[in-house]
């Protein structure tokens, strides 16, 4: 923290973005994030799309799993759900995109409710398995209720409309996630600075004190379900409007393993360590590949091997994170910034 | 003084399996007065606490809050109606401030729920901020303002117990229980904390259920005692007329040679 800031109220001591430095680089990355489709390519701003729909989906499962405690293995079923469920609604009843959207998110969030009330009881590796088993009812339903779903021959995304005005452009894909990241993050932030949040941390710490000094943990429980699941079906419309093609193998279990990495190498329990960990552990791919290419004509094996090498790596970055650096890249940042706050004094 | 009951235990008894850990104890805790409960290691103390917030389903008994039976209701409901309590070994919420503890102790007076929370409405910023002003008047009472924006796991064990008590008053209770609130604290502070629970007593008008080993500090601040052994209360009284029954000098001290 820069000295010499002194706060006269609550209201400033709680605000989000705290001195005028802060609000300036906000400023700066905002811009840049504007004028950014209009310098990328076309490859670079479908990345750009993914790792915004990672972030919005990364938030969910961090208000789940870091900040309520709650580990869940079927974030890809929710994300499924969302995408099924806006993509149908667009197709069988015509509703346009910018309300099946958000009705994807509600139904995604009905289906966690459904899946949290079995779950209450459980904690850690019971509940890691349920919601495992939640998966995989929910990848059969996909794959066999083929007069819904199409089954594995999957569905062709209409083109969505926002008001009448048609998203028919990549970089108008990017606008509207870019606003919806943007939104998903106040939301997140503000709801941590607020009783919801820190009853959700309470519950992860503690929950037999937060019981006990009145908090209704089943209530909250039931919440961070249900806001993952909202969050998630979001992110699983945009993914079903920027890949224009939706099947069961776009939310295999690997999906949920990614977004976990995501979480854990952002920063578990951090909002913008889900940002980081999403633009992380999607330009990691990309590096291995412009690395392979870089390497393929010295060694060209590695090319063959690549796919393997790519799942294998998640792994190891999960466990190379666990081991070195459990806070995440949110933590080496925090790290840095004392770093230099203290500079030239910094002893450690 | 009222004569009004704040808390009516009758007949409660809690059985684990075969042990009776508690056996049909009864006892009052009046309106604004502080009740200690005494006893020797294993008596069956804390057991009491977890009856009367709700962490046990009592086997047997009933207990009654201020006209409103308690019995068998769920913890967080015991809280809401205006009991709270603090632990033996503490039960903080480590990773997270001093401030955000004492705000959780008033969670159940704030109402915004994640719509209005997360969109930060006028009313849930209004919420927050008379929140904010509640919590800043405990920490001013308990002295921990330089402490305010620290991680509680970071900070020493007696600095802990007053944010736990903080939290518990946060709540704004009729009836705090303090399960052993000055068990490993040096002089200094035990003297602190028997002179915020004196005031909690005397200024907030709270009144106070105690779980104690120090008698001294027993002694010294209760208006009532009552002593149990083996799930049984053996006496009852002020604490000059506890401290002289023979019952209970048999309990702590055994039974002496008569001859000798």
């Amino acid at each position: 923290m820069p000295s010499g800031q002194f706060k006269t109220s609550y209201r400033d001591d709680t605000k989000i973005f705290q001195t005028l430095w802060v609000k300036m680089w906000l400023a700066l990355l905002m811009a840049c994030l504007v004028v950014f489709p209009f310098f990328a390519g076309q490859y670079l701003l479908y990345l750009a799309n993914l790792v915004g729909i990672a972030v919005i989906g990364v938030l969910g499962l961090n208000i789940l799993s870091g900040f309520t405690g709650q580990i869940s293995l079927g974030h890809s079923a929710f994300l499924a759900l969302g995408a099924y469920a806006s993509t149908l609604l667009t197709l069988r009843l015509g509703i346009p995109f910018w309300l099946s959207m958000p009705l994807a998110g509600l139904f995604s969030a009905l289906c966690g409710l459904l899946l949290a009330l079995p779950c209450l009881r459980l904690r850690g590796l019971y509940l890691a398995i349920a919601t495992f088993a939640f998966y995989f009812i929910v990848e059969y339903s996909i794959v066999h209720w083929n007069s819904l779903t199409n089954g594995t021959g999957g569905l062709t995304v209409a083109e969505p409309t926002v008001l009448g005005f048609p998203i028919d452009s990549d970089t108008k894909i990017y606008f509207l996630i870019l606003s919806l990241v943007v939104a998903g993050l106040i939301f997140a932030k503000n709801l941590f600075r607020t009783e919801t949040g820190r009853a959700f941390i309470a519950v992860r710490d503690n929950d037999v004190a937060a019981e006990i000094i009145g908090i209704n943990v089943v209530r909250y429980k039931i919440l961070a379900f249900m806001i993952c699941s909202f969050y998630a079906g979001v992110a699983g419309s945009l993914y079903a409007v920027t890949l224009s093609f939706i099947g069961p193998e776009h939310f295999t279990f690997l999906m949920t393993i990614e977004y976990l990495a995501m979480g854990l190498v952002g920063g578990i329990g951090t909002i913008a360590g889900s940002v980081l960990g999403a633009v992380f552990m999607t330009a990691l791919p990309e590096a291995i590949r412009l690395l392979r290419d870089a390497l393929s004509t010295h060694y060209p094996f590695l090319v063959s091997r690549m796919s393997d090498l790519q799942s294998g790596l998640y792994g190891l970055v999960i466990i190379l994170f666990l081991i070195f650096e459990p806070t995440g890249l949110f933590g080496v940042w925090l790290r840095v910034k004392k770093y230099w706050l203290a500079w030239p004094y910094s002893y450690r | 003084m009222t004569e009004a009951v704040t808390l009516n235990v009758e007949e409660l008894s809690m059985r684990f399996g075969g042990i009776h850990a508690v056996e049909a104890l009864s006892f009052q805790v009046m309106q604004g007065t502080i009740f200690a409960l005494i006893g020797p290691n294993g008596a069956g103390k804390s057991t009491v606490f977890n009856c009367i917030n709700g962490v046990y389903r009592p086997s047997a008994g009933r207990m009654i809050f201020e006209d409103e039976d308690i019995t068998g209701l769920g913890s967080h409901r015991i809280a809401r109606l205006g009991i709270a309590r603090t632990f033996q070994n503490l039960a903080l919420f480590r990773n997270m401030t001093v401030l955000d503890n004492l705000l959780l102790g008033r969670n159940h007076y704030l109402n915004a729920g994640p719509i209005r929370g997360g969109f930060l409405t006028r009313r849930a910023r209004k919420e927050e901020h008379e929140a904010r002003l509640k919590v800043e008047q405990i920490i001013d009472f308990l002295e921990i303002e330089s402490v305010r924006k620290q991680f509680v796991g970071s900070l020493p064990f007696g600095i802990q117990r007053r944010v736990e008590l903080g939290r518990a008053l946060a709540a704004e209770p009729k009836l705090l229980l303090l399960d052993e609130p000055v068990s490993g604290m040096n002089a200094e502070e035990t003297e602190d904390m028997v002179r915020f629970i004196l005031d909690i007593n005397e200024e907030i008008g709270t009144t106070i259920l105690l779980v104690e080993h120090d008698m001294g500090v027993v002694m010294d601040i209760s208006d009532r005692v009552a002593v149990i052994n083996f799930g049984v209360k053996i006496a009852e009284g002020t604490p000059q007329e506890v401290s002289v029954n023979p019952v209970v000098i048999e309990a702590y001290l055994g039974k002496g040679d008569k001859d000798q």
